[in-house]
């Protein structure tokens, strides 16, 4: 039985248990989370890191939200009131109903009746994940907008702007999934990859869904929104208290939703890794439970990895790479994608396969020479001019000539 | 010598790049390997062993010449060492230093010879540690101990009195106001020729 039949014969409480659990999910997991990621930070740098609050300070996140709850809310006198206490609102929100449609477990015993851990299975799931995920963007532009001060407006515009981009990227590379599944379910894209993970048969795709999905969600290297050293706080530079909080709160839900979506999506969901396929049977089905845990905590690692390694991008060159990089060579590869699938639909003689793929791998390599003759070149050319003039735009002086100012 | 300050970047293949003199501008870009060199330092990172102290239960010492806390030293039979010449409040370029002088008298002497320090504050709110104030003092009555644990929660606790920076009366030591050794002058007392008190001073408290 698939997941949406499991789960269409869900009665209510069922539904309202599965929302609960899911939401406190959710929230346990974001402060657990906030103590990993420091504590794995710290190690990179050679620190211990939060070991105050209970053992290995565990508790340190919970009373961190304790704090901000008993801080003082203050509303700046030129914010928009209603539209800035709803902003966080709207981005807490969204970044929970992300989860209603992601497969938790297999097929389950709930409290002795047959279902599935997942809230609801829709046809077109993972658009849903993205519609949702737009809709959050709301919270990020209204919350800069609203605060009636020039950062956050800068911040809100900067994330929105980039959420916005990556999404194209984002939404790019689940095409090949579609193409390959035949599903925008989620449920079924999981059980498409019962035999090869999406991530071993379309790793472009999951390497471009894992670079866009830092960029959708604001996190180092490409937390330009909130450049500390440009825009003090970003969009909720204004925020205080358990607005704040929300905001917070929806940063790291949001991680776990786009490393719950990947799991889902290119690393097989719940189902166990190549080899262990007996384990998705103990506890009654739970174990699946872990085994996705792990490959969205596995996901969650390599965020706070990139953290703890890159530096922050510059906002030209992050926008040029999402545009120019990312889109096109998606793009590129979607074609590939459904060539190669038309043609396995239609039979076509397997020669004529190896040879498509043949001249594919001949095109990207020709590209890519002339991208770096051409990049050659231009490293000539900036030398030489390097001994005259700096390459960086500098002020005008008067009474001299007027220098070209341009990325 | 500029080869052992950077150690490391030979272990992560640098050193050639800065051999090389490649200008680092935007147009060019590292290899790949190069890039994922980063990822595995950070990784490396994390098996290593932790620089944290855990400060307030556990304490590093410092090093044997660290700059804290001042000192006001004794003589060996517990005369303070201070002559309150003020050469330490000349000397300090943060103005952290007041002292007032006055006259030893007779059965009121604290130091050998004619003057001692009467009044002597430290601001530690100005005080920069440099040390030039224990440069400048001639009869070494100030030195600095390993003290570093200065904080506080008012300005005023942190403007230390005499009676904080003088330091302990050890063994065969007299607590000032006491008379010189006798048959001695303040030049016996420099050179170091008294080395305990003697029984006309008064009695030793620590013994």
């Amino acid at each position: 039985m698939s997941n949406a039949e499991l789960i269409g014969q869900d009665p209510g409480w069922i539904i309202a248990l599965k929302g609960l659990i899911i939401f406190a999910t959710c929230v346990v997991l974001t402060i657990m989370s906030v103590w990993g990621e420091r504590k794995i930070v710290a190690r990179m740098q050679q620190r211990i890191g939060p070991n105050r609050v209970g053992k290995f300070g565990l508790l340190q996140a919970l009373v961190d939200g304790i704090k901000l709850a008993l801080k003082e809310d203050l509303i700046p006198k030129a914010a928009d009131r209603i539209v800035f206490v709803l902003a966080p609102i709207i981005s807490t929100t969204t970044c929970f109903m992300a989860f209603a449609v992601i497969p938790l477990t297999g097929e389950v015993n709930f409290f002795g009746r047959k279902t599935a851990m997942q809230l609801t299975d829709l046809s077109v799931g993972v658009l849903y994940v993205l519609a949702i995920a737009s809709v959050g963007v709301y919270g990020i532009v209204l919350a800069g907008w609203s605060s009636g001060s020039t950062y956050p407006l800068l911040g809100g515009l900067r994330s929105s702007a980039q959420v916005i981009s990556y999404e194209v990227a984002m939404g790019l590379s689940l095409v090949a999934v579609f193409i390959y599944s035949g599903s925008m379910s989620t449920s079924e894209i999981v059980a498409a990859q019962q035999q090869w993970w999406y991530a071993v048969i379309l790793f472009p795709s999951f390497a471009i869904y894992s670079i866009s999905m830092v960029g959708e969600t604001n996190r180092a290297p490409f937390d330009l929104a909130e450049a500390e050293g440009e825009l003090v706080g970003g969009f909720h530079t204004e925020y205080s208290s358990l607005k704040f909080a929300l905001f917070f709160l929806s940063e790291y839900v949001n991680i776990i939703a786009v490393s719950a979506l990947a799991t889902t999506l290119f690393l097989g969901g719940y189902h166990a890794f190549p080899g262990l396929g007996f384990t998705e049977q103990w506890l009654g089905g739970w174990f699946t439970l872990i085994w996705f845990f792990i490959k969205v905590l596995m996901f969650f690692f390599i965020f706070v990895w990139l953290r703890g390694t890159l530096p922050r991008l510059r906002y030209d060159q992050f926008m040029k790479f999402g545009w120019k990089v990312l889109i096109p060579f998606s793009l590129a590869w979607i074609m590939v994608v459904s060539t190669l699938r038309v043609m396995s639909q239609q039979e076509a003689p397997r020669i004529l396969i190896v040879a498509f793929i043949f001249s594919m791998v001949l095109l990207y390599l020709a590209v890519t020479t002339l991208v770096d003759r051409e990049k050659a070149k231009v490293i000539k050319a900036a030398k030489v001019t390097n001994s005259i003039e700096p390459d960086f735009p500098v002020p005008t002086i008067e009474n001299s000539r007027v220098e070209q100012i341009n990325g | 010598m500029a080869d052992e300050l950077i150690p490391r970047s030979d272990e992560f293949g640098l050193a050639k790049a800065n051999e090389a003199k490649v200008p680092i501008t935007n147009h060019e870009s590292a290899s790949f390997s190069k890039q994922m060199l980063g990822f595995w330092v950070t990784f490396k990172t994390m098996f290593k062993k932790v620089n944290t102290v855990q400060y307030p239960e556990v304490k590093e010492e410092t090093a044997p010449r660290f700059h804290g806390r001042h000192q006001l030293n004794r003589h060996p039979d517990g005369l303070e060492k201070c002559i309150g010449c003020e050469l330490c409040a000349w000397a300090c370029p943060a103005d952290a230093i007041y002292v007032e002088g006055a006259d030893n008298k007779e059965g009121e002497q604290f130091s050998p010879g004619e003057r001692y320090g009467k009044v002597y504050q430290i601001n530690y709110l100005r005080c920069i540690f440099c040390g030039l104030c224990i440069e400048a003092c001639p009869t070494r009555a100030l030195t600095m101990t390993n003290e570093y644990e200065l904080a506080d929660d008012t300005r005023a606790k942190l403007i230390f009195e005499k009676d904080d920076l003088l330091g302990p009366l050890r063994a065969g030591m007299v607590p000032p106001p006491h008379p010189m050794y006798p048959n001695t002058d303040d030049g016996n007392y420099y050179r170091g020729e008294v080395t305990t008190s003697h029984p006309s001073q008064g009695v030793a408290e620590n013994d």
